[in-house]
């Protein structure tokens, strides 16, 4: 575990410097384009800034942002117990110093994505619509996924490197855009528009063109490196390949695209949440083809005479299935000898609940977090009141009781969860 | 100038083997860290019993035994000393409540409490987190112990004392066998 965060690290830092070296570079064919010969520097300058902005943003408020640009609600136990539990048992399996919160989205497309700048910040979402596919295997997978995007410091670095991408993109379209339209007369003020400079201005304007797409190849490459190392070591904490399988068989077959989700938060999500699922996923893409990934792990699943850690066992279903030579696992975390403890104990309770029983599940999560007033009447109806009712008292739809709004004793029902 | 070099060197010798044995202190830690993390687990365990005990009295009150013998293997796992009767004791727990699971299937109504269902759904979430605190800690162990088997490090562990550390293992054979509890 810990060798994998640290060549993580090692190979972060490396693309970190090659991002350094675009955006400086960009920077500095911007200060000579725009504002003149010999002032590549300021440039820079100005790039830096932009940069260290950006940056500043995204460590801090980033995950605000995002999560109420998504329409997240942050929920608590009482809300969702089924789901509080799961993350829970992963947390105690990732060995987490502690748990993420955790925020529901009022979307039918299926999807989830973690977010934070390290464990102690992180938290996880999932939309309602994800919550209503899955029994508790398939969300112990899907949270597992999520859990090792934090465990194994994913989000920082995307993070991080996506902000460099997006200084990139920004300057080179500002430089681009300024030379289309009011390029030419600042050209005509420097008298000795010479050969020279001409070369410059075409050699610029192509490498104004092509950072942004090297900087996004990059960026999407760190990526899917990144998905699949989420993938293994979320069958390390569930030792069950299964669950996060047929997760991610059902998200590929809904045809649903979320609107709500950020592309910025995009690499942390379990699946794509821009691309649909059936087209072709290629260099541009942040997460390699669900249907690959599937194989991978039913691969997993099949061989019971699979032996060594489940990361390795992975990383040989992983080379089978793409017939990639390179590993999508650091070799020093492969060194490591077998794990001891079989499956773990998974499943139960949701197994046998009914898609109906889940929605309801996912649907009360969702008001109760919205602070809706829950009553029980006595004959066994539960009104569910959105907290803009004004009403002193309310008639259950079904034996036209009347309930006192200010109840004392329906809100301390409420609470207790007699529903 | 041969001297200033001979100090460099010494001084980066002596930072190497602050670095490896600062490692294996923390890997330590994590091994006890994970350790009482199973018995926070155990803990919360027998804490859920007594209302499950309570909210499935009033359904199946002919079945005493069932519920004695759960409370019975609480009391024991509760008094239990030492890892090994500990874990035979709480393995003794596992099967009781199975058992009791069990019988509320041929229960309606008692299947229908929210209660209960609540119960059962904390009851499973705690089965997990004890075999996912258990994975966690084996998981831990391997790797401190790695560290103190491998070059270098096994030669600083010697010199300090670091002792390999046990793996869990489950007791009862048949347990090794079915891993999967469904209640």
């Amino acid at each position: 575990m810990w060798e994998i965060i640290q060549s993580n690290r090692r190979k972060s830092a490396i693309l970190v410097v090659v991002m350094a070296g675009l955006l400086i570079a960009i920077g500095y064919l911007a200060g000579e384009l725009l504002v003149g010969p010999g002032m590549g520097v300021s440039g820079i300058a100005v790039a830096a800034v932009v940069w260290i902005i950006l940056s500043l943003v995204a460590y801090f408020q980033g995950r605000t942002i995002f999560l109420a640009v998504s329409g997240a609600t942050k929920i608590s136990k009482e809300d969702h117990p089924k789901l509080f539990n799961v993350v829970e048992e992963m947390t105690i399996a990732s060995m987490l110093p502690s748990m993420p919160d955790i925020y529901i989205i009022d979307d039918p497309a299926p999807n989830a994505f973690s977010i934070g700048r390290d464990p102690a910040h992180a938290a996880v979402a999932i939309t309602s619509g994800l919550l209503n596919m899955l029994d508790r295997d398939e969300l112990q997978g899907v949270m597992a996924h999520e859990i090792a995007h934090v465990r194994n410091r994913d989000i920082l670095f995307m993070t991080m490197i996506g902000v460099m991408m997006g200084a990139i993109v920004l300057i080179a379209d500002i430089t681009v855009r300024s030379l289309f339209y009011g390029g030419g007369r600042r050209r005509s003020r420097s008298s000795d528009s010479g050969q020279a400079q001409i070369i410059i201005l075409v050699v610029g304007l192509a490498l104004m063109i092509l950072a942004p797409i090297l900087a996004r190849l990059i960026y999407m490459a760190a990526s899917r490196k990144r998905e699949y190392l989420a993938d293994a070591s979320a069958v390390e904490f569930t030792r069950l390949p299964d669950g996060l399988a047929r997760a991610l068989e059902k998200i590929g077959l809904s045809v649903l695209k979320s609107p709500r989700i950020n592309r910025v938060v995009a690499p942390m999500c379990v699946v794509n949440p821009l691309e649909k699922t059936r087209s072709v996923q290629g260099l541009f893409s942040t997460h390699p083809p669900v249907t690959e990934r599937v194989r991978i792990l039913r691969e997993m699943n099949a061989g019971p005479g699979v032996s060594g850690t489940f990361l390795q066992s992975y990383d040989q279903a992983f080379r089978k299935v793409t017939g990639a030579k390179t590993s999508s696992i650091p070799a020093s975390a492969l060194a490591q000898i077998s794990a001891i403890l079989p499956a773990a104990i998974a499943g139960g309770a949701g197994g046998d609940e009914s898609s109906i029983d889940r929605a309801r599940e996912t649907r009360d999560a969702i008001w109760k977090s919205k602070q809706y007033r829950y009553i029980a009447c006595d004959c066994g109806a539960s009104l569910k009141v959105p907290p803009a009712c004004r009403l002193p008292r309310i008639r259950c739809l079904r034996c036209r009781t009347e309930h006192m709004m200010g109840d004392a004793q329906a809100s301390a029902m409420s609470q207790a969860g007699v529903i | 100038m041969p001297f200033l070099i001979l100090i460099a060197v010494l001084v980066v010798i002596v930072l190497w083997v602050f670095g490896l044995y600062n490692g294996l202190v923390a890997a330590r830690n994590m091994v006890r860290n994970a350790w009482s993390q199973i018995d926070v687990q155990l803990k919360r365990r027998h804490d859920l019993i007594p209302n499950l005990i309570e909210t499935v009295k009033g359904y199946v009150k002919h079945e005493r035994e069932t519920l004695e013998a759960v409370v019975q293997a609480r009391s024991a796992a509760m008094n239990a000393q030492g890892a090994a009767e500990s874990g035979k004791a709480e393995g003794m727990l596992t099967n009781t409540l199975k058992s009791l699971f069990a019988l509320a299937e041929s229960y309606p109504d008692l299947k229908a409490n929210q209660n209960f269902l609540a119960l059962q759904e904390e009851l499973t979430s705690t089965e997990n987190r004890i075999s996912f605190a258990r994975q966690a800690y084996n998981d831990s162990t391997m790797r401190y112990n790695n560290k103190i088997e491998m070059v270098p490090t096994n030669i600083i562990a010697g010199m300090f004392n670091f002792k390999a550390s046990e793996f869990f293992e489950i007791e009862t054979p048949e347990e090794r066998a079915v891993p999967k509890v469904s209640f």
